[in-house]
């Protein structure tokens, strides 16, 4: 993404630069129009977006892509229809061109059956951490060319959501594992999924123990507090982490309620209403994807994920003293998942870190 | 663990239809926003001569005082002077930079005056690269100084365009977005102003000088950036200074004639120009200096390291193979840069040891030359006192032969012969101390003893 079209990501106010005094204007220049400009420009170019979901078989990830983007990404599949079960873990992407009023977004799902269905789960977040680094990979290569193109062609992982089986207990191992791995590489939103089957009040433990594990595991999963911009945008997003993870249901079929048509999952004691805040907390997850914080979602990707993997990339093949001039990148290694005992690079951990109670 | 992804080919693109509102048409606002809350950049260059009104015209078009001292006519050569700014409009700020060419057209030779313009402009394409290729990096953070528009004001001469004019722009063309202005344009007449526009438009495609073309892709914009390139190259006239024209203040230059309002449409091109260069295109301009301009530098700095990304059977060239070569070739280089040197070395304290030993040859040549005379003097001198010696043996011989005559004589009793003797003892006495200065003389020059004659 070129850095004019990218917005910037979460960093300190100050930028680098000489000290330069505000200057008054005395009538009107016409300066905001470059906002405009900026919209125009954007619009006629497009936007991207690449989702991953990560879960076990049947816990309704395919139906919640579907019902996420209002279309049928692809054929839900029912349990036991679907062939046999594959062996080894396959990741499959399908890639859609969605419009809306003018707004054109080039939508990239990536599903993961046969995630955690063998009986030895051991490494089964391999192959999806080596997806996402030949992600990272293909975009620093592009990135690397003497002759590059005008728009480099996005196609990291910008989010991943998590679907956690509605046990009511807490997190499994399984869960605990893949998520600390997950969550230095990319952006993880946790799910509950099909948390029609749970009460209330048993959502709601169930998601404080969720809390409590993803806090003793020191999980940071999106949105990050570290990246955080200033007051406003915490206050947001304190309130999305109190929420984390939503307890979603979904649904791709229409019924009617008290004459309205609504997307919903119809049973013998009710209809769970998708949209209803007072059923399920599908909206919240929504808007945090999609109307609220995809952009920033882009951003982290880029400015932070996709920047850690590259200094660790050319710090690998740097045999020779560091310093800017040309790069020295040896062959990627086949696959490539970034080293666990890694810690995430956080440029302003230091900033906020005496903020962080 | 065999790893099996669907990859969708770009063809396959299928366009999917919604059956609700998703929401996502929100995207472009929270583009928007994030970019606000960092703010923009955007950097001028004004190419002019001194005192062609580029202070003046930055002035106007910003709608506000940036302090600088008007510039003499005495730089003995181009330099550039960059001030920073920042503007605020509603919720926008702007880091606005504005780079000055100091000195430009006041030189007597001015062969080299695109130079330093060439070099300032490339010097920030580098920082930017440096930037970029750094291992840790924060582009996100990097204040861009990349140059988005370069404001070329034409000296308004009415005839064509200064060869000072020509030379530089076809060597920044590629560079930079250029915009050529006429400036101080009220002081041509209209029938005048269209004729020199054309002139100068044709003889810049004549030259093939690429001058910054008003994007016209888009429909919102399209029209009117199509109509306002009829009118370049804008002829403005700048001014901070208000007169009252009518019943309100407006920015204008008063002549004794009448008044030329900047803002008039009918007077000048300064509305046209504000418009195009930030109601209309900032945004392009920047997109432009990134996407053509810096990439052209970059390509071409590192095919001039010497990388490629294909070799000639179009494999992509490892760019290890590349670098390890590089360095392969320099530390050779060095190796033998070293060797040199440390013969040079040697030689030199060869010639210098040889230098050496003659001087001390020399010096041994002299010692030798210097004992030689000093005993050949001591001999001189020796032999003078044998002399002397001699003469004093036979003088004692004479005494005593004197002596003995005397004794004889005094039986005579002659006094006189005493005093003959006394006489000739006198003679004899002085004879003697003149003999004695006559020695002492001569051993002063000798060297160790003093012969002392004592009678």
């Amino acid at each position: 993404m070129d850095p004019l079209r990218r917005s910037p990501s979460p960093c300190s106010p100050q930028a680098s630069s000489p000290e330069s005094p505000p200057c008054e204007m005395l009538g009107y220049v016409g300066i905001e129009a470059v906002l405009d400009q900026l919209k125009i420009k954007a619009m006629k170019m497009g936007f991207e977006f690449n989702i991953m979901v990560v879960g076990q078989s049947g816990l309704g990830k395919s139906t919640m892509v579907n019902t996420l983007f209002k279309s049928k990404m692809w054929k839900s599949t029912p349990p036991g229809l679907g062939g046999p079960t594959p062996q080894t873990l396959q990741l499959h992407s399908v890639t859609h061109v969605i419009e809306e009023n003018g707004v054109k977004l080039k939508l990239t799902v990536t599903d993961t059956p046969g995630f955690g269905d063998q009986i030895n789960n051991d490494k089964c977040w391999d192959p999806i951490l080596g997806y996402i680094n030949e992600k990272y990979e293909q975009y620093l290569q592009e990135e690397l060319l003497i002759t590059r193109q005008r728009h480099i062609p996005d196609s990291r992982v910008h989010c991943c959501v998590y679907f956690v089986p509605p046990t009511g207990h807490c997190l499994r191992p399984l869960d605990i594992e893949f998520l600390q791995r997950l969550c230095r590489t990319v952006n993880v939103v946790p799910v509950i999924a099909r948390a029609d089957s749970l009460t209330i009040e048993e959502r709601e433990a169930f998601r404080r123990r969720i809390q409590h594990n993803l806090k003793t595991h020191s999980i940071e999963v999106y949105p990050q507090k570290c990246f955080d911009e200033d007051v406003n945008d915490r206050i947001l997003n304190s309130r999305i982490r109190d929420r984390i993870p939503f307890a979603v249901v979904g649904a791709d079929r229409e019924h009617m309620v008290n004459g309205r048509c609504v997307l919903g999952r119809k049973t013998k004691w009710g209809i769970i209403e998708v949209e209803n805040m007072a059923h399920c907390e599908f909206p919240l997850l929504r808007d945090l994807l999609i109307r609220s914080h995809l952009q920033d979602l882009k951003d982290i990707t880029h400015n932070v994920h996709y920047e850690n993997y590259r200094v660790i990339r050319l710090n690998q093949s740097h045999v020779l003293p560091r310093g800017p001039g040309w790069v020295n990148l040896a062959p990627a290694p086949p696959c490539q998942p970034s080293s666990p005992g890694l810690t995430k690079v956080c440029r302003w951990a230091q900033d906020n870190s005496d903020e962080d109670s | 663990m065999a790893v099996a992804v669907g990859r969708p080919s770009n063809e396959e693109l299928r366009n999917l239809s919604l059956s609700g509102h998703v929401g996502f048409d929100s995207l472009p606002d929270q583009l928007v926003n994030k970019s606000t809350s960092q703010g923009f950049c955007f950097n001028i260059l004004c190419v002019g001569e001194t005192g062609i009104g580029k202070s003046t015209l930055m002035d106007t078009l910003f709608n506000t005082k940036f302090e600088s001292d008007p510039a003499t006519h005495n730089e003995p050569g181009v330099r550039l002077k960059a001030r920073s700014y920042e503007l605020q409009e509603s919720n926008v700020r702007l880091k606005l930079t504005i780079v000055d060419t100091v000195g430009f057209g006041d030189q007597i030779n001015k062969d080299d005056s695109y130079k330093p313009i060439v070099e300032y402009i490339d010097a920030q394409f580098e920082a930017y690269l440096q930037e970029e290729l750094k291992i840790k990096r924060s582009l996100f953070n990097y204040h861009d100084t990349r140059i988005h528009a370069c404001l070329y004001f034409i000296a308004p001469t009415g005839h064509s365009l200064k060869s000072l004019d020509l030379v530089t722009m076809k060597k920044l063309d590629s560079k930079v977005n250029i915009i050529p202005i006429i400036a101080k344009a009220d002081t041509i007449a209209k029938n005048e102003l269209h004729k020199f526009k054309s002139k100068i438009m044709s003889e810049l495609v004549s030259n093939g000088v690429q001058i910054y073309q008003f994007p016209t892709d888009e429909e919102t914009v399209a029209e009117i950036n199509a109509t306002m390139s009829v009118h370049l190259p804008f002829a403005v006239v700048g001014s901070t200074e208000e007169v009252k024209i009518g019943n309100k203040m407006a920015k204008a230059r008063q002549y004794p004639w009448g008044v030329v309002q900047v803002e008039n449409e009918n007077h000048c091109d300064f509305v046209k120009l504000r418009e195009m260069l930030i109601r209309v295109n900032m945004e392009d301009l920047r997109e432009q200096t990134h996407t053509r301009h810096y990439e052209l530098y970059r390509r071409c700095k590192l095919e001039e390291m010497g990388f490629k990304d294909t070799d000639p059977d179009s494999k992509p060239f490892s760019l290890q193979e590349t670098y390890e070569a590089k360095r392969n070739e320099f530390l050779g280089e060095l190796q033998k840069k070293e060797e040199e040197m440390r013969q040079m070395f040697v030689m030199r304290v060869k010639e210098k040891e040889a230098e050496l030993k003659e001087a001390e040859k020399e010096l041994h040549e002299k010692f030798d030359l210097l004992k030689r005379t000093h005993q050949e003097e001591k001999k001189k001198v020796e032999d003078k006192k044998k002399e002397l010696e001699e003469e004093v043996n036979s003088f004692q011989k004479k005494k005593a032969a004197a002596q003995l005559l005397q004794s004889q004589a005094q039986q005579s009793g002659a006094q006189q012969t005493k005093k003959d003797k006394d006489k000739k003892k006198n003679s004899r006495r002085s004879e003697l101390e003149i003999l004695k200065i006559q020695v002492c003389k001569e051993n002063r020059e000798g060297t160790h003893y003093v012969l002392v004659l004592v009678i």
